[in-house]
Protein backbone atom coordinates (compact mmCIF):
# COMPACT_ATOMS: atom_id res chain seq x y z
CA UNK A 1 0.00 0.00 0.00
CA UNK A 2 1.24 3.67 -0.80
CA UNK A 3 1.38 6.29 1.81
CA UNK A 4 -1.08 8.07 -1.08
CA UNK A 5 -3.74 5.25 -0.44
CA UNK A 6 -3.36 5.10 3.34
CA UNK A 7 -3.36 8.51 4.53
CA UNK A 8 -6.70 11.08 4.00
CA UNK A 9 -6.24 14.40 4.58
CA UNK A 10 -7.91 14.23 7.95
CA UNK A 11 -6.42 10.97 9.33
CA UNK A 12 -3.38 8.52 9.16
CA UNK A 13 -5.19 5.33 8.37
CA UNK A 14 -1.74 3.69 8.98
CA UNK A 15 -1.44 4.66 12.37
CA UNK A 16 -4.71 4.18 13.10
CA UNK A 17 -5.00 0.79 11.67
CA UNK A 18 -2.01 -0.13 13.92
CA UNK A 19 -3.95 0.01 16.89
CA UNK A 20 -6.71 -2.27 15.55
CA UNK A 21 -4.82 -5.60 15.88
CA UNK A 22 -7.64 -7.89 14.82
CA UNK A 23 -6.74 -5.77 10.84
CA UNK A 24 -3.37 -7.70 10.81
CA UNK A 25 -5.51 -11.43 10.63
CA UNK A 26 -5.99 -13.30 7.40
CA UNK A 27 -8.91 -15.10 6.46
CA UNK A 28 -9.64 -17.99 3.82
CA UNK A 29 -6.82 -18.89 2.30
CA UNK A 30 -4.22 -16.32 3.75
CA UNK A 31 -6.10 -13.33 2.41
CA UNK A 32 -5.68 -10.03 4.02
CA UNK A 33 -8.91 -9.23 5.85
CA UNK A 34 -10.74 -6.32 4.21
CA UNK A 35 -13.40 -5.50 6.81
CA UNK A 36 -16.21 -3.59 5.34
CA UNK A 37 -18.83 -3.86 8.46
CA UNK A 38 -18.24 -1.76 10.57
CA UNK A 39 -22.00 -0.63 9.87
CA UNK A 40 -23.00 -3.59 12.13
CA UNK A 41 -20.30 -3.85 14.12
CA UNK A 42 -16.95 -1.88 14.24
CA UNK A 43 -13.36 -3.75 15.61
CA UNK A 44 -11.84 -2.28 18.38
CA UNK A 45 -8.35 -0.82 19.28
CA UNK A 46 -6.29 -1.91 21.62
CA UNK A 47 -7.00 0.64 23.90
CA UNK A 48 -10.51 -0.61 24.72
CA UNK A 49 -9.72 -4.09 24.79
CA UNK A 50 -6.30 -3.10 26.86
CA UNK A 51 -8.55 -0.94 29.07
CA UNK A 52 -11.30 -3.71 29.97
CA UNK A 53 -8.38 -6.09 30.59
CA UNK A 54 -6.97 -3.84 33.16
CA UNK A 55 -10.06 -3.20 34.72
CA UNK A 56 -10.37 -6.82 35.71
CA UNK A 57 -7.42 -7.70 36.33
CA UNK A 58 -6.71 -4.58 38.88
CA UNK A 59 -10.25 -3.08 39.34
CA UNK A 60 -12.96 -4.71 39.51
CA UNK A 61 -15.32 -5.32 42.02
CA UNK A 62 -19.51 -3.80 42.05
CA UNK A 63 -19.91 -0.53 42.00
CA UNK A 64 -21.90 1.78 44.34
CA UNK A 65 -21.92 -1.10 46.79
CA UNK A 66 -19.03 -0.95 49.26
CA UNK A 67 -16.51 1.15 51.44
CA UNK A 68 -13.59 -0.91 49.93
CA UNK A 69 -10.76 -0.04 47.88
CA UNK A 70 -11.76 -1.58 45.03
CA UNK A 71 -15.34 -0.67 45.27
CA UNK A 72 -13.99 3.00 44.98
CA UNK A 73 -11.98 2.48 42.02
CA UNK A 74 -14.35 0.57 40.27
CA UNK A 75 -17.06 3.04 41.19
CA UNK A 76 -14.60 6.09 39.55
CA UNK A 77 -14.09 4.11 36.09
CA UNK A 78 -17.81 3.70 35.69
CA UNK A 79 -18.77 7.04 36.61
CA UNK A 80 -15.86 8.27 34.77
CA UNK A 81 -17.13 6.39 32.07
CA UNK A 82 -20.24 8.57 32.19
CA UNK A 83 -18.44 11.75 31.96
CA UNK A 84 -16.39 10.91 29.20
CA UNK A 85 -19.57 9.72 27.05
CA UNK A 86 -21.35 13.05 28.73
CA UNK A 87 -18.49 15.28 27.02
CA UNK A 88 -18.62 13.38 24.19
CA UNK A 89 -22.32 14.16 23.46
CA UNK A 90 -22.00 17.69 24.66
CA UNK A 91 -24.76 16.73 27.71
CA UNK A 92 -25.66 19.23 29.90
CA UNK A 93 -26.04 17.79 32.90
CA UNK A 94 -23.98 14.02 33.17
CA UNK A 95 -26.36 12.44 34.95
CA UNK A 96 -28.91 12.94 31.61
CA UNK A 97 -26.47 9.60 30.28
CA UNK A 98 -28.18 6.62 31.22
CA UNK A 99 -25.89 3.29 30.22
CA UNK A 100 -28.13 0.72 28.79
CA UNK A 101 -27.33 -2.82 27.02
CA UNK A 102 -27.61 -1.48 23.41
CA UNK A 103 -29.75 1.07 21.47
CA UNK A 104 -32.48 -1.34 21.32
CA UNK A 105 -32.42 -1.32 25.25
CA UNK A 106 -32.37 2.30 25.27
CA UNK A 107 -35.50 2.47 22.52
CA UNK A 108 -37.73 0.21 24.53
CA UNK A 109 -36.79 2.00 27.62
CA UNK A 110 -37.77 5.51 25.98
CA UNK A 111 -41.20 3.55 24.25
CA UNK A 112 -42.11 2.04 27.29
CA UNK A 113 -41.73 4.76 29.68
CA UNK A 114 -43.74 6.81 27.99
CA UNK A 115 -46.20 4.38 27.46
CA UNK A 116 -46.57 3.99 31.23
CA UNK A 117 -46.64 7.82 31.75
CA UNK A 118 -49.78 10.00 32.73
CA UNK A 119 -50.10 13.23 31.46
CA UNK A 120 -48.75 15.80 29.85
CA UNK A 121 -46.47 12.59 28.17
CA UNK A 122 -48.47 9.65 28.61
CA UNK A 123 -49.62 7.55 25.35
CA UNK A 124 -53.50 6.79 25.14
CA UNK A 125 -56.22 6.56 22.41
CA UNK A 126 -56.33 9.21 19.92
CA UNK A 127 -52.40 10.13 20.44
CA UNK A 128 -50.02 9.65 17.56
CA UNK A 129 -46.48 8.40 17.69
CA UNK A 130 -44.66 8.91 14.48
CA UNK A 131 -41.80 7.52 13.20
CA UNK A 132 -39.85 6.61 9.55
CA UNK A 133 -39.50 4.02 6.75
CA UNK A 134 -36.23 3.86 7.00
CA UNK A 135 -35.75 3.38 10.85
CA UNK A 136 -34.10 0.21 12.05
CA UNK A 137 -36.06 -2.55 13.45
CA UNK A 138 -35.35 -1.40 16.60
CA UNK A 139 -36.55 1.74 16.51
CA UNK A 140 -39.89 0.77 14.71
CA UNK A 141 -41.29 -2.58 16.96
CA UNK A 142 -41.15 -1.14 20.55
CA UNK A 143 -43.10 1.57 19.31
CA UNK A 144 -45.24 -0.76 17.74
CA UNK A 145 -45.58 -2.54 21.20
CA UNK A 146 -46.11 0.74 23.07
CA UNK A 147 -49.04 2.01 20.33
CA UNK A 148 -50.95 -1.71 20.71
CA UNK A 149 -50.75 -1.58 24.54
CA UNK A 150 -51.40 2.20 24.90
CA UNK A 151 -54.55 2.37 22.43
CA UNK A 152 -52.82 4.79 20.35
CA UNK A 153 -51.42 5.13 16.93
CA UNK A 154 -48.72 4.33 14.70
CA UNK A 155 -47.61 6.99 11.98
CA UNK A 156 -44.48 7.11 10.22
CA UNK A 157 -42.77 9.25 7.67
CA UNK A 158 -42.42 7.71 3.72
CA UNK A 159 -38.93 7.66 1.56
CA UNK A 160 -38.24 9.54 -1.62
CA UNK A 161 -37.07 7.41 -5.00
CA UNK A 162 -33.64 8.28 -4.18
CA UNK A 163 -33.79 7.40 -0.83
CA UNK A 164 -34.23 10.46 1.51
CA UNK A 165 -37.06 10.85 4.21
CA UNK A 166 -40.17 12.26 2.01
CA UNK A 167 -40.62 15.10 3.84
CA UNK A 168 -43.58 16.99 1.84
CA UNK A 169 -46.35 15.90 4.13
CA UNK A 170 -44.43 16.49 7.40
CA UNK A 171 -47.06 18.98 8.69
CA UNK A 172 -50.07 16.19 8.19
CA UNK A 173 -48.22 13.45 9.72
CA UNK A 174 -46.87 15.07 12.70
CA UNK A 175 -50.07 16.58 13.44
CA UNK A 176 -51.58 18.57 16.42
CA UNK A 177 -52.35 14.55 18.29
CA UNK A 178 -48.80 13.66 18.08
CA UNK A 179 -47.27 13.03 21.27
CA UNK A 180 -43.74 11.48 20.10
CA UNK A 181 -41.20 11.55 16.97
CA UNK A 182 -38.51 8.70 16.88
CA UNK A 183 -36.74 9.16 14.25
CA UNK A 184 -33.30 7.76 13.03
CA UNK A 185 -29.96 10.13 12.58
CA UNK A 186 -28.25 8.07 9.84
CA UNK A 187 -29.73 5.30 7.94
CA UNK A 188 -28.19 2.19 8.77
CA UNK A 189 -28.78 0.17 5.18
CA UNK A 190 -29.01 3.66 3.19
CA UNK A 191 -26.69 5.61 4.62
CA UNK A 192 -28.65 8.87 4.37
CA UNK A 193 -27.80 11.46 6.85
CA UNK A 194 -31.55 12.90 7.65
CA UNK A 195 -32.11 16.52 8.37
CA UNK A 196 -33.21 16.83 11.42
CA UNK A 197 -33.69 20.39 11.90
CA UNK A 198 -36.79 20.56 10.21
CA UNK A 199 -38.11 17.56 12.06
CA UNK A 200 -37.35 18.66 15.32
CA UNK A 201 -38.80 21.86 15.22
CA UNK A 202 -42.03 20.50 13.54
CA UNK A 203 -42.35 18.06 16.04
CA UNK A 204 -41.79 20.46 19.09
CA UNK A 205 -44.37 23.03 17.41
CA UNK A 206 -46.93 20.51 17.83
CA UNK A 207 -45.42 19.67 21.82
CA UNK A 208 -44.22 16.18 20.61
CA UNK A 209 -40.84 14.26 22.56
CA UNK A 210 -38.28 13.56 20.05
CA UNK A 211 -35.95 10.69 20.07
CA UNK A 212 -33.37 10.00 17.63
CA UNK A 213 -31.44 6.83 16.74
CA UNK A 214 -28.12 7.96 16.62
CA UNK A 215 -26.54 4.32 16.42
CA UNK A 216 -25.04 5.31 13.11
CA UNK A 217 -24.00 8.99 13.72
CA UNK A 218 -22.40 8.67 16.93
CA UNK A 219 -19.36 6.54 15.46
CA UNK A 220 -19.14 8.85 12.90
CA UNK A 221 -20.31 12.37 12.98
CA UNK A 222 -19.51 14.93 15.87
CA UNK A 223 -22.85 14.62 18.39
CA UNK A 224 -23.89 17.84 19.71
CA UNK A 225 -27.00 16.56 22.09
CA UNK A 226 -27.49 20.49 22.83
CA UNK A 227 -27.46 21.24 19.27
CA UNK A 228 -29.51 18.53 18.05
CA UNK A 229 -32.39 20.19 20.09
CA UNK A 230 -34.11 16.55 20.34
CA UNK A 231 -35.60 15.30 24.12
CA UNK A 232 -33.91 11.48 24.06
CA UNK A 233 -30.90 10.39 22.08
CA UNK A 234 -29.90 6.88 21.62
CA UNK A 235 -26.77 4.92 20.28
CA UNK A 236 -24.84 1.59 21.23
CA UNK A 237 -21.28 1.33 22.02
CA UNK A 238 -19.97 -1.35 19.32
CA UNK A 239 -20.60 0.83 16.60
CA UNK A 240 -18.31 3.04 18.25
CA UNK A 241 -15.20 0.83 18.60
CA UNK A 242 -16.34 -0.08 21.88
CA UNK A 243 -17.72 -3.56 23.12
CA UNK A 244 -21.20 -5.41 23.01
CA UNK A 245 -23.22 -5.19 26.26
CA UNK A 246 -23.16 -1.27 26.69
CA UNK A 247 -25.26 1.52 25.29
CA UNK A 248 -26.57 4.98 25.85
CA UNK A 249 -29.72 6.75 26.63
CA UNK A 250 -29.37 10.78 26.73
CA UNK A 251 -32.38 12.68 27.86
CA UNK A 252 -33.48 15.99 29.13
CA UNK A 253 -33.14 15.78 33.07
CA UNK A 254 -36.63 17.19 33.53
CA UNK A 255 -38.08 14.40 31.11
CA UNK A 256 -36.16 11.66 32.87
CA UNK A 257 -37.20 12.81 36.43
CA UNK A 258 -40.76 12.98 35.55
CA UNK A 259 -41.07 9.45 33.82
CA UNK A 260 -41.80 6.20 35.34
CA UNK A 261 -38.67 3.62 36.24
CA UNK A 262 -38.36 1.35 33.23
CA UNK A 263 -36.32 -1.85 35.16
CA UNK A 264 -36.87 -2.35 38.76
CA UNK A 265 -33.97 -3.70 41.29
CA UNK A 266 -31.25 -2.87 42.94
CA UNK A 267 -29.18 0.62 42.66
CA UNK A 268 -32.16 1.79 41.37
CA UNK A 269 -34.38 2.74 44.35
CA UNK A 270 -34.37 5.40 47.40
CA UNK A 271 -36.54 3.19 50.14
CA UNK A 272 -37.73 0.32 49.48
CA UNK A 273 -41.00 -1.15 51.70
CA UNK A 274 -42.72 -3.98 51.33
CA UNK A 275 -45.85 -1.65 50.33
CA UNK A 276 -43.66 0.15 47.60
CA UNK A 277 -40.45 1.97 47.14
CA UNK A 278 -39.14 5.44 45.92
CA UNK A 279 -36.49 5.51 43.24
CA UNK A 280 -32.95 7.04 43.37
CA UNK A 281 -32.49 10.12 41.24
CA UNK A 282 -31.23 9.67 37.47
CA UNK A 283 -29.36 8.22 36.15
CA UNK A 284 -29.88 5.39 38.92
CA UNK A 285 -33.54 5.65 38.80
CA UNK A 286 -32.84 3.61 35.09
CA UNK A 287 -29.97 1.65 35.64
CA UNK A 288 -31.50 -1.37 37.86
CA UNK A 289 -29.41 -4.19 38.92
CA UNK A 290 -25.69 -4.61 38.18
CA UNK A 291 -24.54 -3.00 35.05
CA UNK A 292 -22.19 -3.57 32.48
CA UNK A 293 -18.87 -2.11 34.01
CA UNK A 294 -16.25 -3.40 32.20
CA UNK A 295 -18.12 -2.55 28.85
CA UNK A 296 -18.78 1.08 30.38
CA UNK A 297 -14.98 1.39 30.90
CA UNK A 298 -14.51 0.01 27.71
CA UNK A 299 -16.85 2.32 25.81
CA UNK A 300 -14.74 5.42 27.94
CA UNK A 301 -12.17 3.76 26.19
CA UNK A 302 -13.88 3.83 23.05
CA UNK A 303 -14.69 7.78 22.96
CA UNK A 304 -11.41 8.79 24.51
CA UNK A 305 -9.78 7.36 21.22
CA UNK A 306 -12.30 8.81 18.87
CA UNK A 307 -11.63 12.44 20.75
CA UNK A 308 -8.38 11.85 20.45
CA UNK A 309 -8.66 11.53 16.29
CA UNK A 310 -11.21 14.55 16.69
CA UNK A 311 -14.72 13.79 15.22
CA UNK A 312 -14.11 16.50 12.75
CA UNK A 313 -11.20 14.80 11.48
CA UNK A 314 -12.98 11.57 11.62
CA UNK A 315 -15.83 12.72 9.66
CA UNK A 316 -13.79 14.12 6.99
CA UNK A 317 -11.87 11.06 6.53
CA UNK A 318 -15.04 9.02 6.12
CA UNK A 319 -16.58 11.94 3.92
CA UNK A 320 -14.03 11.04 1.91
CA UNK A 321 -13.83 7.36 1.84
CA UNK A 322 -17.71 7.60 1.04
CA UNK A 323 -17.21 9.85 -1.68
CA UNK A 324 -14.45 7.82 -2.82
CA UNK A 325 -16.91 4.57 -2.82
CA UNK A 326 -19.75 6.31 -4.21
CA UNK A 327 -17.54 7.29 -6.93
CA UNK A 328 -15.65 4.15 -7.46
CA UNK A 329 -18.77 1.68 -6.96
CA UNK A 330 -21.05 3.76 -8.94
CA UNK A 331 -18.76 2.95 -12.17
CA UNK A 332 -19.15 -0.74 -11.90
CA UNK A 333 -20.94 -1.91 -14.62
CA UNK A 334 -24.82 -3.42 -13.66
CA UNK A 335 -24.29 -2.15 -10.12
CA UNK A 336 -27.08 -0.09 -8.68
CA UNK A 337 -26.72 1.78 -5.17
CA UNK A 338 -29.35 2.16 -3.07
CA UNK A 339 -30.09 5.35 -1.26
CA UNK A 340 -28.19 8.37 -2.55
CA UNK A 341 -25.87 8.45 -4.89
CA UNK A 342 -24.03 11.46 -3.66
CA UNK A 343 -21.96 12.32 -1.05
CA UNK A 344 -23.64 14.92 0.42
CA UNK A 345 -25.67 13.75 3.57
CA UNK A 346 -24.22 10.26 3.38
CA UNK A 347 -22.96 8.17 6.23
CA UNK A 348 -20.42 6.01 6.11
CA UNK A 349 -23.16 2.80 4.20
CA UNK A 350 -23.64 2.16 0.63
CA UNK A 351 -25.85 -0.54 -0.14
CA UNK A 352 -26.09 -1.41 -3.60
CA UNK A 353 -27.45 -4.62 -5.75
CA UNK A 354 -25.55 -6.17 -8.54
CA UNK A 355 -26.69 -7.37 -11.58
CA UNK A 356 -24.75 -9.50 -14.35
CA UNK A 357 -25.55 -9.97 -18.02
CA UNK A 358 -27.28 -13.68 -18.58
CA UNK A 359 -28.19 -13.79 -15.17
CA UNK A 360 -29.99 -10.81 -14.17
CA UNK A 361 -29.20 -9.65 -10.30
CA UNK A 362 -26.89 -11.90 -8.63
CA UNK A 363 -28.61 -12.27 -4.80
CA UNK A 364 -26.88 -10.65 -2.46
CA UNK A 365 -25.81 -14.06 -0.46
CA UNK A 366 -24.15 -15.41 -3.36
CA UNK A 367 -22.68 -11.49 -3.68
CA UNK A 368 -21.59 -11.94 0.12
CA UNK A 369 -20.22 -15.58 -0.32
CA UNK A 370 -17.77 -14.94 -2.84
CA UNK A 371 -16.45 -11.70 -1.51
CA UNK A 372 -16.00 -13.54 1.47
CA UNK A 373 -13.54 -16.10 -0.25
CA UNK A 374 -11.63 -12.99 -1.33
CA UNK A 375 -11.19 -11.57 2.48
CA UNK A 376 -13.89 -9.02 2.05
CA UNK A 377 -16.59 -8.70 4.48
CA UNK A 378 -19.80 -7.00 4.29
CA UNK A 379 -23.31 -7.46 5.26
CA UNK A 380 -26.04 -8.83 2.82
CA UNK A 381 -29.76 -8.95 3.63
CA UNK A 382 -32.08 -6.92 5.05
CA UNK A 383 -30.43 -5.20 7.58
CA UNK A 384 -32.95 -5.14 10.25
CA UNK A 385 -34.40 -2.99 7.95
CA UNK A 386 -37.41 -4.96 5.97
CA UNK A 387 -39.32 -1.97 5.45
CA UNK A 388 -37.12 -0.39 3.14
CA UNK A 389 -36.49 -3.69 0.75
CA UNK A 390 -40.16 -3.67 0.79
CA UNK A 391 -40.23 0.43 -0.33
CA UNK A 392 -37.76 -0.40 -3.33
CA UNK A 393 -39.21 -3.78 -4.32
CA UNK A 394 -35.78 -5.67 -4.06
CA UNK A 395 -35.63 -9.05 -1.11
CA UNK A 396 -32.42 -7.70 0.32
CA UNK A 397 -29.30 -5.75 -0.66
CA UNK A 398 -25.17 -6.45 -0.37
CA UNK A 399 -23.96 -3.24 1.95
CA UNK A 400 -20.30 -2.12 2.16
CA UNK A 401 -20.33 0.51 5.69
CA UNK A 402 -16.97 2.23 6.85
CA UNK A 403 -15.21 3.31 9.90
CA UNK A 404 -11.83 5.22 10.66
CA UNK A 405 -9.84 2.08 9.37
CA UNK A 406 -11.19 1.79 6.17
CA UNK A 407 -8.52 2.53 3.42
CA UNK A 408 -9.33 3.66 -0.23
CA UNK A 409 -7.36 0.29 -1.05
CA UNK A 410 -10.19 -1.62 0.29
CA UNK A 411 -12.52 0.15 -1.53
CA UNK A 412 -10.74 -0.79 -4.44
CA UNK A 413 -10.50 -3.98 -3.53
CA UNK A 414 -14.30 -4.31 -3.16
CA UNK A 415 -14.42 -2.87 -6.65
CA UNK A 416 -12.22 -5.90 -7.58
CA UNK A 417 -13.75 -8.50 -5.73
CA UNK A 418 -17.00 -7.01 -7.18
CA UNK A 419 -15.74 -7.86 -10.96
CA UNK A 420 -14.92 -11.14 -9.66
CA UNK A 421 -18.40 -11.87 -8.47
CA UNK A 422 -19.66 -11.28 -12.11
CA UNK A 423 -17.21 -13.59 -13.57
CA UNK A 424 -18.41 -16.27 -11.22
CA UNK A 425 -21.85 -15.98 -11.87
CA UNK A 426 -22.01 -14.70 -15.64
CA UNK A 427 -23.37 -16.94 -17.78
CA UNK B 1 -12.38 -23.52 1.88
CA UNK B 2 -13.26 -23.59 -1.65
CA UNK B 3 -16.23 -21.76 -2.64
CA UNK B 4 -16.59 -24.10 -5.53
CA UNK B 5 -17.13 -27.00 -3.18
CA UNK B 6 -20.13 -24.81 -2.35
CA UNK B 7 -21.18 -23.79 -6.15
CA UNK B 8 -21.48 -26.66 -7.40
CA UNK B 9 -21.80 -26.45 -11.33
CA UNK B 10 -25.21 -28.55 -10.98
CA UNK B 11 -26.25 -25.92 -8.81
CA UNK B 12 -25.69 -23.11 -11.06
CA UNK B 13 -27.08 -24.85 -13.69
CA UNK B 14 -30.15 -25.33 -11.54
CA UNK B 15 -29.79 -21.51 -10.67
CA UNK B 16 -29.81 -20.24 -14.16
CA UNK B 17 -32.46 -22.56 -15.38
CA UNK B 18 -34.83 -23.89 -12.61
CA UNK B 19 -37.37 -26.63 -12.82
CA UNK B 20 -40.69 -26.92 -12.55
CA UNK B 21 -40.95 -23.15 -11.20
CA UNK B 22 -44.53 -21.41 -11.61
CA UNK B 23 -47.39 -21.73 -9.29
CA UNK B 24 -49.94 -23.85 -10.60
CA UNK B 25 -53.05 -25.02 -10.47
CA UNK B 26 -54.69 -28.28 -8.62
CA UNK B 27 -53.43 -27.80 -5.56
CA UNK B 28 -53.99 -29.74 -2.07
CA UNK B 29 -52.31 -27.52 -0.12
CA UNK B 30 -50.12 -23.83 -0.43
CA UNK B 31 -47.27 -22.33 2.04
CA UNK B 32 -45.26 -19.66 2.31
CA UNK B 33 -42.05 -19.81 4.13
CA UNK B 34 -39.57 -16.85 4.41
CA UNK B 35 -36.24 -17.26 6.00
CA UNK B 36 -35.63 -13.37 8.19
CA UNK B 37 -31.89 -13.24 8.10
CA UNK B 38 -31.82 -13.24 4.51
CA UNK B 39 -35.37 -12.16 3.04
CA UNK B 40 -35.37 -15.78 0.98
CA UNK B 41 -39.47 -16.53 0.57
CA UNK B 42 -40.66 -19.34 -1.15
CA UNK B 43 -44.30 -19.87 -2.24
CA UNK B 44 -45.20 -23.58 -2.40
CA UNK B 45 -47.76 -25.55 -3.42
CA UNK B 46 -48.31 -29.55 -3.07
CA UNK B 47 -50.59 -31.81 -5.18
CA UNK B 48 -51.19 -35.20 -4.02
CA UNK B 49 -53.72 -37.26 -6.32
CA UNK B 50 -55.13 -38.85 -3.87
CA UNK B 51 -55.03 -37.30 -0.38
CA UNK B 52 -56.91 -40.54 1.23
CA UNK B 53 -54.21 -42.59 0.99
CA UNK B 54 -52.35 -40.55 3.42
CA UNK B 55 -48.64 -41.20 3.41
CA UNK B 56 -48.77 -43.87 -0.09
CA UNK B 57 -50.86 -40.81 -2.04
CA UNK B 58 -48.36 -39.56 -5.15
CA UNK B 59 -47.39 -36.17 -5.02
CA UNK B 60 -48.27 -35.14 -8.86
CA UNK B 61 -46.96 -32.18 -8.95
CA UNK B 62 -44.84 -29.43 -6.62
CA UNK B 63 -45.22 -26.26 -8.05
CA UNK B 64 -43.61 -22.69 -6.30
CA UNK B 65 -42.47 -18.90 -6.81
CA UNK B 66 -39.57 -18.44 -4.99
CA UNK B 67 -37.40 -15.26 -4.31
CA UNK B 68 -33.75 -15.55 -3.16
CA UNK B 69 -30.01 -16.52 -3.44
CA UNK B 70 -29.19 -19.05 -5.82
CA UNK B 71 -28.61 -22.05 -3.70
CA UNK B 72 -31.97 -21.57 -1.85
CA UNK B 73 -33.59 -21.37 -5.58
CA UNK B 74 -31.26 -24.31 -6.80
CA UNK B 75 -32.52 -26.55 -4.07
CA UNK B 76 -36.35 -25.61 -4.59
CA UNK B 77 -35.30 -26.60 -8.23
CA UNK B 78 -33.98 -30.29 -7.40
CA UNK B 79 -36.78 -30.95 -4.52
CA UNK B 80 -39.54 -30.82 -7.60
CA UNK B 81 -37.32 -33.10 -9.78
CA UNK B 82 -36.61 -35.49 -6.85
CA UNK B 83 -40.00 -35.64 -5.24
CA UNK B 84 -42.89 -35.05 -8.03
CA UNK B 85 -43.93 -39.15 -8.91
CA UNK B 86 -42.96 -40.28 -5.56
CA UNK B 87 -45.47 -41.01 -2.49
CA UNK B 88 -45.25 -38.85 0.35
CA UNK B 89 -43.34 -41.54 2.31
CA UNK B 90 -40.52 -41.80 -0.22
CA UNK B 91 -40.26 -38.22 -0.55
CA UNK B 92 -40.35 -37.55 3.30
CA UNK B 93 -36.96 -40.33 3.06
CA UNK B 94 -35.42 -38.27 0.67
CA UNK B 95 -36.36 -35.15 2.91
CA UNK B 96 -35.01 -36.67 6.08
CA UNK B 97 -31.91 -37.56 3.91
CA UNK B 98 -31.04 -34.45 2.85
CA UNK B 99 -31.91 -33.13 6.12
CA UNK B 100 -29.29 -35.36 7.30
CA UNK B 101 -26.93 -34.77 4.35
CA UNK B 102 -27.46 -30.25 5.65
CA UNK B 103 -26.09 -31.00 9.42
CA UNK B 104 -23.10 -33.39 8.57
CA UNK B 105 -20.58 -29.71 8.27
CA UNK B 106 -19.10 -31.20 5.69
CA UNK B 107 -18.31 -34.87 6.77
CA UNK B 108 -21.27 -36.85 4.52
CA UNK B 109 -21.57 -37.37 0.95
CA UNK B 110 -24.63 -38.23 0.53
CA UNK B 111 -25.91 -41.18 -1.20
CA UNK B 112 -26.30 -40.30 -4.97
CA UNK B 113 -28.93 -43.26 -5.81
CA UNK B 114 -31.45 -42.02 -2.94
CA UNK B 115 -30.66 -38.19 -3.57
CA UNK B 116 -29.44 -37.94 -7.28
CA UNK B 117 -28.38 -34.11 -7.71
CA UNK B 118 -28.67 -33.20 -4.31
CA UNK B 119 -25.80 -34.32 -3.47
CA UNK B 120 -24.20 -31.57 -5.52
CA UNK B 121 -25.36 -29.65 -1.54
CA UNK B 122 -23.12 -31.58 0.11
CA UNK B 123 -20.36 -28.45 0.01
CA UNK B 124 -23.21 -25.69 1.43
CA UNK B 125 -22.93 -28.09 4.86
CA UNK B 126 -19.83 -26.76 5.32
CA UNK B 127 -21.04 -22.74 5.29
CA UNK B 128 -23.34 -22.81 8.51
CA UNK B 129 -25.07 -19.69 7.15
CA UNK B 130 -26.46 -21.08 3.76
CA UNK B 131 -27.95 -24.13 5.47
CA UNK B 132 -30.87 -22.67 5.97
CA UNK B 133 -30.84 -21.33 2.37
CA UNK B 134 -30.81 -24.89 1.53
CA UNK B 135 -33.76 -26.27 3.51
CA UNK B 136 -36.37 -23.49 3.09
CA UNK B 137 -38.45 -25.31 0.48
CA UNK B 138 -37.60 -28.84 1.68
CA UNK B 139 -39.31 -27.48 4.83
CA UNK B 140 -42.03 -25.64 3.44
CA UNK B 141 -42.76 -29.00 0.69
CA UNK B 142 -42.57 -30.80 4.40
CA UNK B 143 -45.32 -28.40 5.87
CA UNK B 144 -47.80 -28.12 2.20
CA UNK B 145 -47.86 -31.51 2.34
CA UNK B 146 -48.90 -32.37 5.87
CA UNK B 147 -51.19 -29.58 5.36
CA UNK B 148 -52.63 -31.47 2.48
CA UNK B 149 -53.01 -34.38 4.40
CA UNK B 150 -54.51 -32.98 7.18
CA UNK B 151 -57.16 -31.21 5.00
CA UNK B 152 -58.45 -34.58 3.76
CA UNK B 153 -58.65 -36.17 7.22
CA UNK B 154 -60.39 -33.12 8.50
CA UNK B 155 -62.85 -33.50 5.67
CA UNK B 156 -63.10 -37.10 6.11
CA UNK B 157 -64.26 -36.52 9.61
CA UNK B 158 -66.60 -33.76 9.17
CA UNK B 159 -68.11 -36.36 6.26
C1 LIG C 1 -29.84 2.62 12.97
C2 LIG C 1 -29.73 1.54 13.99
N1 LIG C 1 -30.55 1.55 15.06
C3 LIG C 1 -30.48 0.61 16.01
C4 LIG C 1 -29.57 -0.41 15.94
C5 LIG C 1 -29.56 -1.44 17.02
O1 LIG C 1 -28.37 -1.48 17.71
P1 LIG C 1 -28.15 -2.63 18.79
O2 LIG C 1 -28.31 -3.91 18.05
O3 LIG C 1 -26.78 -2.45 19.30
O4 LIG C 1 -29.20 -2.46 19.81
C6 LIG C 1 -28.71 -0.47 14.84
C7 LIG C 1 -27.71 -1.56 14.70
O5 LIG C 1 -27.91 -2.62 14.19
C8 LIG C 1 -28.79 0.52 13.85
O6 LIG C 1 -28.00 0.50 12.78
Amino acid sequence: MTAELTRTAAIDVERVRKDFPILERTVGEGRPLVYLDSAASSQKPRQVIEAMSDYYAHHHSNVHRGVHALAEEATALYEGARDKVAAFINAPDRNEVIFTKNSSEALNLVASVLGWAGEPYGLGPGDRVVITQMEHHSNIVPWQLTTQRTGSELAWLGLTDDGRLDLSNLDEVVNEHTKVVSVVHVSNILGTVNPLEVIVRRAHDVGAVVVVDASQSAPHLPLDVQTLGADFVAFTGHKMLGPTGIGVLWGRAELLNELPPFLGGGEMVGVVNMEGSTYAPIPHKYEAGTMPIAEAVGLGAAVDYLTALGMDNVARHEHEIVSYALERLGAVDGLRIIGPTEPEQHGAAISFILSVEGLGEIHPHDVGQVLDEQGIAVRVGQHCARPVCVRYGIPATTRASFSVYTTRAEIDALVDGLEHVKRFFGA
Amino acid sequence: MKLESMYQEIILDHYRSPHHKGLRDGFGAEVHHINPTCGDEVTLRVHLDDESQGEQAIIKDVSYESQGCSISQASASVLTDLVIGKNVAEAFAVHEAFLELMQSKGEAQGDEDVLEDAVAFAGVSKFPARVKCALLSWMALKDATAQALARSTQKETEQ
